[in-house]
């Protein structure tokens, strides 16, 4: 079975790889291109652990083929740092301690950009809404939403 | 686990899809995946072909006319829940698809993926009976156009056949009076419902369509002169849960009271969304 040619652009960089037919955009972010931050959770678009941003919007990796990203722009919690200069969001999660095993973050964190980057003023029921679909085992969610809420309030200032 | 191997092939245009369908005797269809994904992923299906169709020009169309919109079959339900579509009336389709999964799902699901899987608990399903849609079918003939009670069979079943895709769905426009309403209750927003009720009642078009989504099997549309509904009147405000549960029961092989109990709640709910927005 021959491979599949796929162009896209990650985190900036314009990445061109080749995949199998079967192999998901999780795959071959974790498995080819080595950018092992998204996790695999459920493999079924419960627990969010695999979010990615494609063409501005949220997507799980898991539940797209690596070719059905032919010609689009994705973004990585790889990509949310500055270098050692953290998002604002990843300092706030770090502010508020919420985090402990580490697992739901990267989805948590690029599931709230792409929230703030749509609604910079979200009502805490929209940020509870919106998160709905990543799931924590550990921290719980108060500390996530606050930390989610005061990114929103620091950037409007 | 992870899916078997398969061939990918991304159509251009209806007609490649229907040529890619019939080429291969186990292909299917992907059009978002959000369901068919994780499928995939637990092998539950094992298919040798998947045809790619979100990329068809024509499958993403909204066409709107004085009395009808017609949404392409690969229109995302994020699409119009942030109202990137034209409105039936009533704000109705955004109200319902602002509920479905997740934003993650939304972004990638579509109107048209969700239909041909007939799950009983998709919201879309129970959404399209009330609003009495038409399915428009591709094939190798040509076009059909089917009313979604002849396209629905049972539970994950429809009348589509092999070789066939749905083009679109295509809604009437509601009349200036239309009172919509739609509830569902599950355990946690996002989760798949344990009952959902669609409530189109639109006396302009002397239409009055009561259903019941979420069962073991089609969606119920309730018998409005058993419960003293109709377009010649008034919606009420609450139904009177006695008929109501007789009527529920009566379609249920062994009556199952705690279902039966959410299906009268969520029947309730759906009558409160229709009076609260705004007519």
């Amino acid at each position: 079975m021959s491979k599949v040619h796929v162009s896209t652009i990650i985190n900036d960089d314009t990445v061109e790889f080749l995949c199998e037919s079967e192999q998901t955009l999780l795959d071959v972010l974790r498995d080819d291109l080595r950018l092992t931050g998204s996790k695999e959770g459920c493999a079924s678009g419960d627990c969010g652990a695999c979010s990615v941003i494609m063409d501005g919007r949220l997507v799980c990796a898991c539940l797209l083929l690596a070719a059905e990203a032919e010609g689009s722009t994705i973004e990585t919690i790889e990509g949310m740092a500055n270098g050692s200069d953290l998002h604002p969001l990843q300092q706030q999660f770090l502010d508020h301690a919420a985090l402990q095993c580490g697992v739901c973050t990267p989805g948590f964190l690029i599931a709230a950009k792409a929230l703030l980057d749509r609604n910079p003023d979200p009502t805490e029921t929209e940020v509870r809404y919106w998160l709905a679909g990543n799931l924590c085992r550990c921290t719980g969610y108060d500390k996530i939403v606050r930390a989610v809420l005061d990114t929103a309030a620091e950037t409007r200032n | 686990m992870k899916p078997v191997d398969f061939d990918y092939e991304q159509a251009k245009s209806v007609d490649e899809a229907i040529t890619l369908l019939t080429q291969s005797a186990d292909a299917l269809i992907l059009a978002g995946g959000q369901t068919l994904g994780p499928m995939l992923n637990l092998r539950l299906v094992q298919p040798e072909l998947l045809v790619d169709i979100t990329r068809i020009d024509e499958l993403v169309r909204v066409e709107a006319s004085t009395t009808h919109v017609t949404i392409g079959a690969c229109v995302s339900h994020a699409a119009v829940e942030d109202r990137r579509i034209a409105d039936l009336g009533h704000d109705f389709l955004a109200r319902v698809a602002g509920g479905i999964g997740y934003r993650a799902v939304r972004n990638r699901g579509t109107l048209g993926g969700s239909v041909a899987n007939a799950d009983p608990a998709a919201d879309w399903v129970s959404c399209f009976a009330a609003l009495d849609a038409e399915i428009l079918v591709s094939g190798q003939s040509g076009q059909r156009i089917v009313k979604i009670d002849d396209f629905l069979v049972g539970a994950m079943e429809t009348t589509i056949g092999t070789g066939e895709l749905i083009n679109g769905i295509r809604m009437p426009r509601l009349g200036a009076s239309v009172r919509c309403g739609y509830a569902k209750i599950s355990r946690k927003p996002g989760e798949f419902a344990d009952a959902i009720a669609a409530i189109v009642h639109d006396p302009d078009r002397g239409c009055c369509r009561v259903v019941v989504g979420a069962t073991d099997g089609l969606p119920l549309l309730l018998d409005n002169d058993a419960l003293g509904l109709g377009p010649a009147v008034a919606l009420p405000a609450v139904l009177d849960p006695g008929p109501v549960r007789d009527h529920l029961a009566w379609h249920m092989p062994v009556p199952d009271l705690y279902r039966l109990n959410v299906q009268c709640a969520v029947l309730q709910r759906a009558l409160a969304d229709a009076h609260a927005f705004p007519s």
